[in-house]
């Protein structure tokens, strides 16, 4: 009997190591735009012959498993010991608070504080990770084709109007399919939706029903897709809220106006090349201001790591400064370290494009509205934004009118906060 | 001779020693089984390790799932859900009409139960139509029978996410259908853009991607009828149609209702290529139940758990139905045979 216990109690402990982690193995869950994979590939293969003891696995994974299967794992007291994320906010419950972990909290608050709140809870000082790169919502303009239509290209205080104008003029004159495109996002839609004076936020913190602000940049972006000056492939590909980008389009030459953001960057200087010239060219302004939409991606650490010591020193590794630097001027993206941002950066490009663009995303910084920098730190963004991509795609489909997608976005918000329970 | 044959047995022996050692072991407890259980007891023996397996990994996750649907809130465990009884088929069942979507408090429900009964009507009535012609084709003496066999049956081997992929390629705004058209001097249409036509698409690419199967079978049925009965039928002078409505279609009728169920069954189910191909749009004209399912449960960026659940335990109820109705119309066929 006792034998037969004991041979019970090792398959036991044996199918428990099994299936946990092993101890000193740290997995990251990590997607990617660009290169930034290969990039922290090097990094972290550099931290593994620092540190013997620790082995990082790099899980590379699509952003779409980022956002419908990591939310899954995490809610079973699952997944990675550390993921790139950027529903930062709505999910800061499953972070592990690395202020007790790290080697100098004083130094994460000192250079990442700014966006600590982001990937928090409420009220909390907890340290969760720090952002990988900080985006900035923002157009691109398709130069060559400008110049070969002889339309000019509209300056900086220029309004959605205006670049709408200039760019159906462009395209009919140089025959390309699409005049404008806007990422099939609600982050993409919020900056010209707050340059029309919108404001999503309710007095009680809680999502507002839809304001004037909101409505009549939607309206004006239905009308746009149903003449044909913004590109309705993109809206109309998908149901739900489901995120298409048009890059592909831009890249291909077949777009003259993109409004997308400062991660595009490396993606067009390393894809379009020497095919074109492109700028990027800020945010249009609406009747209240010339807003864009920061965010970004974190890289946060998992509450539920069997691992936190070995997870806080790989953390420490990454937000260093030398490695946020190395990792920025090679990926071409923005840091939020401060530090580091004060003292600037080499961007290793021969590109003088993409140079020019990174400038004009961080000149781009300066004209963000208060509105746009709480919106990535507020709870129900995604709501919001999932509500209003599944019901504008509709109005642009043509399935319902656009004032019952507004009744609707209200109805899908409100339904949620109530199955929310907060 | 002998001696191959007795080298043959003694490798038999060997083969089946282990075999006959593990009979002798078990020979005894399943004799005193049978003697404690009788014949029925050990029927149920046998069958215990499907019925586990059948319930472990079907009913125990139906109860589970109903179990969900039977709560709300956000949270993915069980316990940690407040349970609101029949809350969450009150809110799928809230419209002022069932034929209008735009009246429901959960429209893209309604949406999606609407655009699936017509995808069923469509796909199951043209699947079984082209399969029957493609299994007749397939039937007769035709130059490289096999290798147009294969042909037909290629795109069944294809991962549903590599059919939705060719079919997009094909499709797209400048994808190869409308390249070739281009080619010939016509307009291109951006197809999947189009409401009509991105249906039409996605009955197409369910029946171009899964006809193979049901044609193999139609045409195992129609191999499997007696030729003296079409000889028969010649020397009587009947015209082929004829032969195919009092021959072919009666004696095809056990193989076309496997078709009709399992068709059926699959259509209800559509999720995997249309999610690639269309991903349910242009807006939600290609929003089928299962996509409507997975959305609600997974992909929202607050998730329904007990909604989702709930609006599956209906696409299962539908489900059961139409295999009861096999089940109804393979006893009554077996009857019709009889007399």
């Amino acid at each position: 009997m006792t034998k037969t216990k004991t041979i019970l109690a090792a398959l036991a402990a044996g199918l428990l190591a099994s299936t946990s982690a092993l101890a000193g193995d740290v997995r990251i869950m990590w997607y990617s735009d660009g290169v930034e994979g290969e990039v922290l590939k090097d990094l972290v293969d550099r931290f593994m012959k620092e540190n013997p003891g620790i082995n990082v696995i790099l899980d590379n994974v699509s952003y779409s498993v980022v956002r419908e299967q990591l939310p899954v794992q995490l809610e079973a007291g699952d997944g990675p010991d550390i993921a790139r994320v950027t529903n930062l906010k709505a999910q800061s419950q499953h972070w592990l608070d690395l202020r007790p972990l790290v080697a100098d909290a004083a130094y994460w608050d000192e250079n990442f504080g700014a966006q600590a709140d982001w990937m928090r809870p409420d009220g909390s000082s907890q340290i969760s990770g720090f952002m990988t790169q900080i985006t900035l919502a923002g157009g691109f303009a398709n130069k060559t084709l400008f110049e070969q239509a002889g339309v000019a290209i509209p300056g900086k205080d220029a309004t959605w109007d205006d670049w709408a104008k200039a760019a159906k003029a462009v395209a009919e004159n140089q025959q390309v399919p699409f005049a404008m495109a806007l990422d099939r996002s609600g982050h993409r839609l919020t900056g010209p939706v707050l340059s029309y004076g919108a404001n999503y936020i309710g007095a009680d913190g809680k999502p507002a029903p839809l304001d004037q602000g909101t409505k009549d940049f939607l309206k004006k972006f239905i009308g746009w897709i149903e003449d044909g000056t913004m590109s309705k492939d993109v809206w109309v590909s998908a149901a739900g809220s489901t995120y298409r980008a048009a890059a592909d389009d831009f890249i291909n030459g077949q777009l003259v106006y993109y409004y997308s953001g400062s991660w595009q960057v490396p993606n067009f200087s390393t894809k379009i090349g020497s095919n074109f010239d492109w700028v990027a060219t800020g945010s249009p302004c609406g009747p209240v201001n010339c807003t864009g939409m920061p965010g970004g991606a974190g890289l946060v650490a998992i509450k539920y790591t069997k691992n936190p010591t070995e997870v806080a020193k790989v953390m420490d590794y990454l937000a260093r400064e030398d490695i946020v630097k190395e990792f920025s001027e090679r990926t071409l993206f923005l840091p939020a370290h401060k530090g580091l941002l004060a003292k600037g950066l080499d961007f290793k490009t021969d590109d003088a494009q993409a140079k020019e663009a990174l400038n004009a995303f961080v000149a781009a910084t300066g004209s963000l509205s208060d509105l746009a920098q709480k919106l990535p730190g507020w709870f129900w963004s995604d709501t919001f934004y999932g509500a209003m991509v599944t019901r504008i795609s509709q109005a642009a489909a043509g399935e319902m009118p656009v004032e019952e997608a507004f009744t609707r976005i209200d109805a899908d918000i409100a339904a949620k906060v109530k199955d929310s329970g907060l | 001779m002998r001696t191959h044959n007795s080298g043959k047995s003694s490798l038999g022996a060997l083969v089946m020693a282990p075999i006959h050692f593990l009979m002798g072991i078990l020979d005894a407890p399943l004799r005193w089984l049978q003697r404690a259980t009788g014949i029925g007891g050990m029927a149920a023996f046998f069958l215990m390790p499907n019925m586990l397996i059948f319930g472990i990994f079907v009913l125990l996750p139906f109860f589970i799932n109903f179990a969900y649907s039977m709560t709300g809130g956000t949270a993915l465990f069980l316990p940690d859900r407040t349970f609101v009884g029949a809350g969450q088929y009150a809110r799928l069942f809230d419209c002022r009409s069932y034929l209008d979507p735009g009246s429901c408090a959960e429209d893209t429900f309604w949406t999606a139960v609407k655009n699936t009964a017509w995808f069923v009507v469509l796909q199951v009535t043209l699947m079984i139509l082209v399969s029957l012609v493609t299994a007749l084709i397939l039937n007769r003496d035709l130059a490289a029978r096999s290798f147009w066999r294969a042909v037909f049956f290629f795109p069944v081997l294809l991962s549903p996410v590599v059919v939705g992929l060719i079919w997009k390629w094909i499709l797209q705004r400048q994808g190869l259908l409308n390249f070739g058209l281009y080619g010939l001097g016509f307009d291109p249409h951006v197809w999947l853009n189009d409401r009509n036509w991105a249906f039409a698409a996605t009955i197409g690419v369910s029946i171009w991607a899964h006809m193979g199967f049901y044609t193999l079978i139609l045409l195992a049925g129609l191999q499997a009828i007696p030729k003296d009965l079409y000889e028969a039928a010649e020397m009587d002078g009947t015209r082929p149609a004829r032969a195919f409505w009092r021959i072919t279609l009666p004696l095809l009728m056990p193989n076309l209702l496997v078709v009709v169920v399992l068709v059926l069954i699959r259509a209800v189910q559509i999720f995997d290529e249309v999610y690639v191909l269309t991903g349910g749009g242009p807006g939600t004209s290609t929003l089928y139940l299962t996509q409507y399912i997975y959305e609600t449960g997974f992909a929202a960026q607050l998730r329904n758990p007990g909604l989702a659940a709930a609006a599956s335990i209906l696409m299962g109820a539908v489900l059961v139905v139409l295999t009861l109705l096999q089940l109804g119309l393979g006893r009554s066929e077996k009857k019709g045979g009889r007399k």
